[in-house]
Protein backbone atom coordinates (compact mmCIF):
# COMPACT_ATOMS: atom_id res chain seq x y z
CA UNK A 1 0.00 0.00 0.00
CA UNK A 2 3.13 2.30 -0.11
CA UNK A 3 1.56 3.84 -3.69
CA UNK A 4 -1.42 4.51 -2.18
CA UNK A 5 0.16 6.55 0.86
CA UNK A 6 2.20 8.36 -1.75
CA UNK A 7 -0.90 9.02 -4.23
CA UNK A 8 -2.67 10.62 -0.98
CA UNK A 9 0.23 12.97 -0.15
CA UNK A 10 0.42 13.76 -3.68
CA UNK A 11 -3.33 14.51 -3.47
CA UNK A 12 -3.18 16.71 -0.35
CA UNK A 13 -1.24 19.11 -2.51
CA UNK A 14 -4.38 19.58 -4.58
CA UNK A 15 -6.48 20.50 -1.39
CA UNK A 16 -5.90 24.23 -2.32
CA UNK A 17 -7.97 23.33 -5.56
CA UNK A 18 -10.37 22.02 -3.60
CA UNK A 19 -11.05 24.77 -1.36
CA UNK A 20 -11.11 27.24 -4.11
CA UNK A 21 -14.15 24.96 -5.66
CA UNK A 22 -15.85 24.55 -2.50
CA UNK A 23 -15.60 28.69 -1.63
CA UNK A 24 -16.54 28.93 -5.57
CA UNK A 25 -19.64 26.81 -5.63
CA UNK A 26 -20.88 28.17 -2.24
CA UNK A 27 -20.43 31.56 -3.20
CA UNK A 28 -23.21 30.85 -5.87
CA UNK A 29 -25.13 28.92 -3.98
CA UNK A 30 -25.44 30.80 -0.90
CA UNK A 31 -25.90 34.31 -2.97
CA UNK A 32 -28.32 32.74 -4.73
CA UNK A 33 -30.04 30.78 -1.63
CA UNK A 34 -30.15 34.35 0.52
CA UNK A 35 -31.88 36.31 -2.05
CA UNK A 36 -34.32 34.00 -2.73
CA UNK A 37 -35.13 33.66 1.25
CA UNK A 38 -35.36 37.24 1.78
CA UNK A 39 -36.77 38.79 -1.56
CA UNK A 40 -40.66 39.80 -1.38
CA UNK A 41 -42.34 37.47 -3.46
CA UNK A 42 -45.54 39.14 -5.45
CA UNK A 43 -45.79 37.12 -8.51
CA UNK A 44 -47.47 38.42 -11.84
CA UNK A 45 -47.92 36.96 -15.35
CA UNK A 46 -45.82 40.01 -16.53
CA UNK A 47 -42.68 39.81 -13.77
CA UNK A 48 -42.51 36.20 -14.48
CA UNK A 49 -42.21 36.43 -18.28
CA UNK A 50 -38.32 36.11 -19.94
CA UNK A 51 -36.44 39.73 -19.20
CA UNK A 52 -35.41 40.57 -22.58
CA UNK A 53 -34.21 44.36 -21.92
CA UNK A 54 -37.29 45.53 -21.21
CA UNK A 55 -38.91 44.79 -24.59
CA UNK A 56 -41.72 42.17 -25.05
CA UNK A 57 -39.73 38.46 -25.88
CA UNK A 58 -41.33 37.66 -29.01
CA UNK A 59 -39.94 34.53 -30.28
CA UNK A 60 -37.88 31.18 -28.61
CA UNK A 61 -34.43 31.85 -27.54
CA UNK A 62 -33.47 28.34 -29.11
CA UNK A 63 -33.55 29.42 -32.77
CA UNK A 64 -31.18 28.43 -35.46
CA UNK A 65 -27.69 29.97 -35.05
CA UNK A 66 -25.84 30.95 -38.89
CA UNK A 67 -23.46 28.30 -39.36
CA UNK A 68 -20.47 31.36 -39.59
CA UNK A 69 -20.57 30.80 -36.09
CA UNK A 70 -19.47 27.38 -36.31
CA UNK A 71 -16.52 28.19 -38.83
CA UNK A 72 -15.21 30.45 -36.06
CA UNK A 73 -15.64 27.64 -33.49
CA UNK A 74 -13.34 25.41 -35.15
CA UNK A 75 -10.80 27.69 -36.23
CA UNK A 76 -10.39 28.33 -32.18
CA UNK A 77 -10.75 24.42 -31.44
CA UNK A 78 -7.24 24.07 -33.98
CA UNK A 79 -5.50 27.20 -33.01
CA UNK A 80 -5.71 26.24 -29.46
CA UNK A 81 -4.49 23.03 -29.81
CA UNK A 82 -1.57 24.73 -31.72
CA UNK A 83 -0.82 26.48 -28.60
CA UNK A 84 -1.22 23.22 -26.76
CA UNK A 85 1.75 22.31 -28.42
CA UNK A 86 3.87 25.30 -28.20
CA UNK A 87 3.88 24.57 -23.86
CA UNK A 88 6.13 21.51 -23.75
CA UNK A 89 8.44 22.84 -26.80
CA UNK A 90 8.78 26.18 -24.64
CA UNK A 91 9.76 23.92 -21.38
CA UNK A 92 11.84 21.80 -22.99
CA UNK A 93 13.63 24.32 -25.64
CA UNK A 94 17.25 24.59 -24.47
CA UNK A 95 17.81 20.59 -24.65
CA UNK A 96 16.26 20.54 -27.70
CA UNK A 97 18.67 23.12 -29.03
CA UNK A 98 18.10 23.78 -33.07
CA UNK A 99 16.43 20.92 -34.35
CA UNK A 100 13.41 21.45 -31.89
CA UNK A 101 13.53 25.19 -33.48
CA UNK A 102 13.11 23.76 -36.80
CA UNK A 103 10.64 21.00 -36.05
CA UNK A 104 8.61 24.12 -34.14
CA UNK A 105 8.88 25.62 -37.56
CA UNK A 106 7.92 23.05 -39.85
CA UNK A 107 4.63 22.53 -37.23
CA UNK A 108 4.08 26.21 -36.98
CA UNK A 109 4.47 26.50 -41.23
CA UNK A 110 1.21 23.93 -41.81
CA UNK A 111 -0.94 26.29 -39.56
CA UNK A 112 0.51 29.41 -41.59
CA UNK A 113 -0.70 27.48 -44.26
CA UNK A 114 -4.12 26.33 -42.99
CA UNK A 115 -4.08 30.14 -41.67
CA UNK A 116 -3.80 31.63 -45.06
CA UNK A 117 -6.29 29.23 -47.06
CA UNK A 118 -9.16 30.16 -44.23
CA UNK A 119 -8.10 33.93 -45.14
CA UNK A 120 -8.06 33.86 -48.92
CA UNK A 121 -10.88 31.59 -48.95
CA UNK A 122 -12.73 34.31 -46.66
CA UNK A 123 -14.04 32.50 -43.73
CA UNK A 124 -12.62 34.99 -41.54
CA UNK A 125 -15.08 37.53 -43.27
CA UNK A 126 -18.36 38.19 -41.97
CA UNK A 127 -20.65 38.99 -44.91
CA UNK B 1 -8.33 8.00 0.89
CA UNK B 2 -6.42 8.12 -2.73
CA UNK B 3 -9.20 5.07 -4.04
CA UNK B 4 -11.81 7.07 -2.54
CA UNK B 5 -11.03 9.59 -4.98
CA UNK B 6 -10.51 7.45 -7.84
CA UNK B 7 -14.03 6.07 -6.86
CA UNK B 8 -15.52 9.72 -6.94
CA UNK B 9 -14.42 10.70 -10.21
CA UNK B 10 -14.87 7.55 -11.67
CA UNK B 11 -18.46 7.20 -11.07
CA UNK B 12 -19.21 10.82 -11.48
CA UNK B 13 -17.60 9.48 -14.81
CA UNK B 14 -20.19 7.17 -15.42
CA UNK B 15 -23.02 8.80 -14.61
CA UNK B 16 -22.83 11.63 -16.08
CA UNK B 17 -21.58 9.64 -19.11
CA UNK B 18 -24.86 8.18 -18.77
CA UNK B 19 -26.91 11.36 -18.73
CA UNK B 20 -25.56 12.30 -22.00
CA UNK B 21 -27.43 9.75 -23.89
CA UNK B 22 -30.73 9.67 -21.45
CA UNK B 23 -31.41 13.66 -21.49
CA UNK B 24 -33.32 14.18 -23.91
CA UNK B 25 -32.74 18.13 -24.97
CA UNK B 26 -29.06 17.82 -26.48
CA UNK B 27 -28.28 20.85 -24.09
CA UNK B 28 -28.37 19.59 -20.99
CA UNK B 29 -26.51 16.54 -22.56
CA UNK B 30 -23.85 18.86 -23.91
CA UNK B 31 -23.70 20.21 -19.88
CA UNK B 32 -23.45 16.81 -18.68
CA UNK B 33 -20.36 16.04 -20.78
CA UNK B 34 -19.20 18.72 -19.46
CA UNK B 35 -18.90 17.54 -15.99
CA UNK B 36 -17.56 14.49 -17.03
CA UNK B 37 -14.55 16.29 -18.85
CA UNK B 38 -13.83 18.26 -15.51
CA UNK B 39 -14.24 14.85 -13.50
CA UNK B 40 -11.77 13.29 -16.43
CA UNK B 41 -9.28 15.73 -15.84
CA UNK B 42 -9.31 15.51 -11.66
CA UNK B 43 -8.79 11.34 -12.70
CA UNK B 44 -5.83 12.44 -15.08
CA UNK B 45 -4.62 14.57 -11.88
CA UNK B 46 -4.76 11.15 -9.63
CA UNK B 47 -2.93 9.57 -12.45
CA UNK B 48 0.14 12.44 -12.25
CA UNK B 49 -0.66 13.68 -15.39
CA UNK B 50 -1.14 17.43 -14.67
CA UNK B 51 -0.24 18.41 -17.80
CA UNK B 52 -3.06 16.06 -19.44
CA UNK B 53 -5.65 17.43 -16.67
CA UNK B 54 -4.87 21.05 -17.99
CA UNK B 55 -5.04 21.15 -21.55
CA UNK B 56 -8.26 18.51 -20.80
CA UNK B 57 -9.67 21.16 -19.44
CA UNK B 58 -8.94 23.57 -21.86
CA UNK B 59 -9.57 22.15 -25.08
CA UNK B 60 -12.54 19.76 -24.24
CA UNK B 61 -14.14 21.53 -21.37
CA UNK B 62 -12.89 25.15 -23.34
CA UNK B 63 -12.69 24.69 -26.90
CA UNK B 64 -14.73 21.23 -28.21
CA UNK B 65 -17.97 21.68 -25.23
CA UNK B 66 -18.38 24.70 -27.17
CA UNK B 67 -18.00 23.10 -31.17
CA UNK B 68 -20.99 20.74 -29.21
CA UNK B 69 -22.99 23.64 -28.45
CA UNK B 70 -22.91 25.21 -31.73
CA UNK B 71 -24.21 22.12 -33.18
CA UNK B 72 -26.45 21.69 -31.30
CA UNK B 73 -27.78 25.45 -32.09
CA UNK B 74 -27.11 25.37 -35.50
CA UNK B 75 -29.28 22.38 -35.49
CA UNK B 76 -32.07 23.80 -33.78
CA UNK B 77 -32.38 19.87 -31.96
CA UNK B 78 -34.84 21.12 -29.33
CA UNK B 79 -35.67 17.39 -28.11
CA UNK B 80 -34.31 14.43 -29.18
CA UNK B 81 -37.06 11.73 -29.44
CA UNK B 82 -35.46 9.10 -32.23
CA UNK B 83 -32.74 7.20 -30.86
CA UNK B 84 -35.03 6.84 -27.62
CA UNK B 85 -37.01 3.20 -28.99
CA UNK B 86 -33.17 1.67 -29.05
CA UNK B 87 -33.49 1.91 -25.62
CA UNK B 88 -34.06 -2.34 -24.39
CA UNK B 89 -31.90 -3.26 -27.46
CA UNK B 90 -29.10 -1.04 -25.93
CA UNK B 91 -29.56 -2.50 -22.77
CA UNK B 92 -29.82 -6.20 -23.63
CA UNK B 93 -26.37 -5.73 -25.93
CA UNK B 94 -24.73 -3.89 -23.20
CA UNK B 95 -25.46 -6.36 -20.47
CA UNK B 96 -24.39 -9.06 -22.53
CA UNK B 97 -20.60 -6.83 -23.02
CA UNK B 98 -20.83 -6.30 -19.37
CA UNK B 99 -20.53 -10.29 -18.94
CA UNK B 100 -18.35 -10.70 -21.19
CA UNK B 101 -16.17 -8.11 -20.47
CA UNK B 102 -16.23 -9.43 -16.55
CA UNK B 103 -15.31 -13.00 -17.98
CA UNK B 104 -12.46 -11.72 -19.53
CA UNK B 105 -10.88 -10.00 -16.82
CA UNK B 106 -11.20 -12.65 -14.69
CA UNK B 107 -10.08 -15.76 -16.77
CA UNK B 108 -6.73 -13.76 -18.32
CA UNK B 109 -4.03 -12.71 -17.06
CA UNK B 110 -5.30 -11.36 -13.64
CA UNK B 111 -1.69 -9.83 -12.55
CA UNK B 112 -2.61 -6.14 -12.93
CA UNK B 113 -4.94 -6.61 -10.37
CA UNK B 114 -1.98 -6.63 -7.72
CA UNK B 115 -0.75 -3.60 -9.82
CA UNK B 116 -0.13 -0.22 -8.07
CA UNK B 117 -1.02 2.81 -9.75
CA UNK B 118 2.48 4.24 -9.14
CA UNK B 119 4.78 6.99 -12.13
CA UNK B 120 8.19 5.95 -12.76
CA UNK B 121 10.12 7.71 -10.48
CA UNK B 122 12.74 9.01 -13.20
CA UNK B 123 9.61 10.52 -15.07
CA UNK B 124 8.90 12.39 -11.28
CA UNK B 125 11.87 13.86 -10.84
CA UNK B 126 11.42 16.09 -13.51
CA UNK B 127 8.22 17.65 -14.85
CA UNK B 128 5.11 16.71 -16.08
CA UNK B 129 6.00 18.90 -18.69
CA UNK B 130 8.85 18.43 -19.14
CA UNK B 131 9.40 14.97 -19.71
CA UNK B 132 6.51 15.23 -22.18
CA UNK B 133 8.05 17.63 -24.25
CA UNK B 134 11.49 15.92 -24.06
CA UNK B 135 9.38 12.47 -25.61
CA UNK B 136 7.23 14.33 -27.58
CA UNK B 137 9.63 16.19 -29.76
CA UNK B 138 12.31 13.47 -30.45
CA UNK B 139 11.02 9.97 -30.36
CA UNK B 140 7.58 10.87 -31.00
CA UNK B 141 8.20 13.33 -33.42
CA UNK B 142 6.69 12.49 -36.85
CA UNK B 143 3.15 11.81 -34.88
CA UNK B 144 3.35 15.80 -33.88
CA UNK B 145 4.46 16.74 -37.09
CA UNK B 146 1.22 14.53 -38.50
CA UNK B 147 -0.79 16.56 -35.94
CA UNK B 148 -0.74 19.55 -37.66
CA UNK B 149 -1.20 17.90 -40.86
CA UNK B 150 -4.45 16.53 -39.36
CA UNK B 151 -5.33 19.66 -37.89
CA UNK B 152 -4.69 21.55 -41.46
CA UNK B 153 -7.66 18.72 -42.99
CA UNK B 154 -9.73 19.53 -40.69
CA UNK B 155 -9.65 23.45 -40.82
CA UNK B 156 -9.81 22.99 -44.61
CA UNK B 157 -12.98 20.57 -44.49
CA UNK B 158 -14.60 22.96 -41.77
CA UNK B 159 -14.01 26.09 -44.57
CA UNK B 160 -15.54 24.02 -47.15
CA UNK B 161 -18.02 22.67 -45.03
CA UNK B 162 -19.44 25.97 -44.18
CA UNK B 163 -18.45 28.66 -46.63
CA UNK B 164 -21.28 29.26 -49.35
CA UNK B 165 -19.98 29.09 -53.54
CA UNK B 166 -16.26 27.60 -52.86
CA UNK B 167 -17.12 24.73 -54.88
CA UNK B 168 -19.24 26.60 -57.31
CA UNK B 169 -16.75 28.86 -58.16
CA UNK B 170 -13.98 26.08 -59.00
CA UNK B 171 -16.12 24.02 -61.74
CA UNK B 172 -17.80 27.52 -63.63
Amino acid sequence: MVGLDLLAEYLSKYSPILIFIVLALGFGLVTLALSYLVQPKYPEAEKLTTYECGSEPFSDSRMPFPIRYYVIAMLFVIFDIEVIFLYPWAITFYDLGIIGLIEMLIFIGLFVVAYVYAWQKGALEWD
Amino acid sequence: MASLVFFYFASIILLTASLVVIFRNPVYSALSLLVMFFHVAGLYVTLHAEFLAVVQIMVYAGAILVLYLFVVMLLNVKREERFHGQTNVAMGLGAIMLVESFLLMLQGDTSWLSLEATPNPETMAKGNVESLGEVLYSTYLFPFELASLILLVAMVGAVILSKKGILESKSS
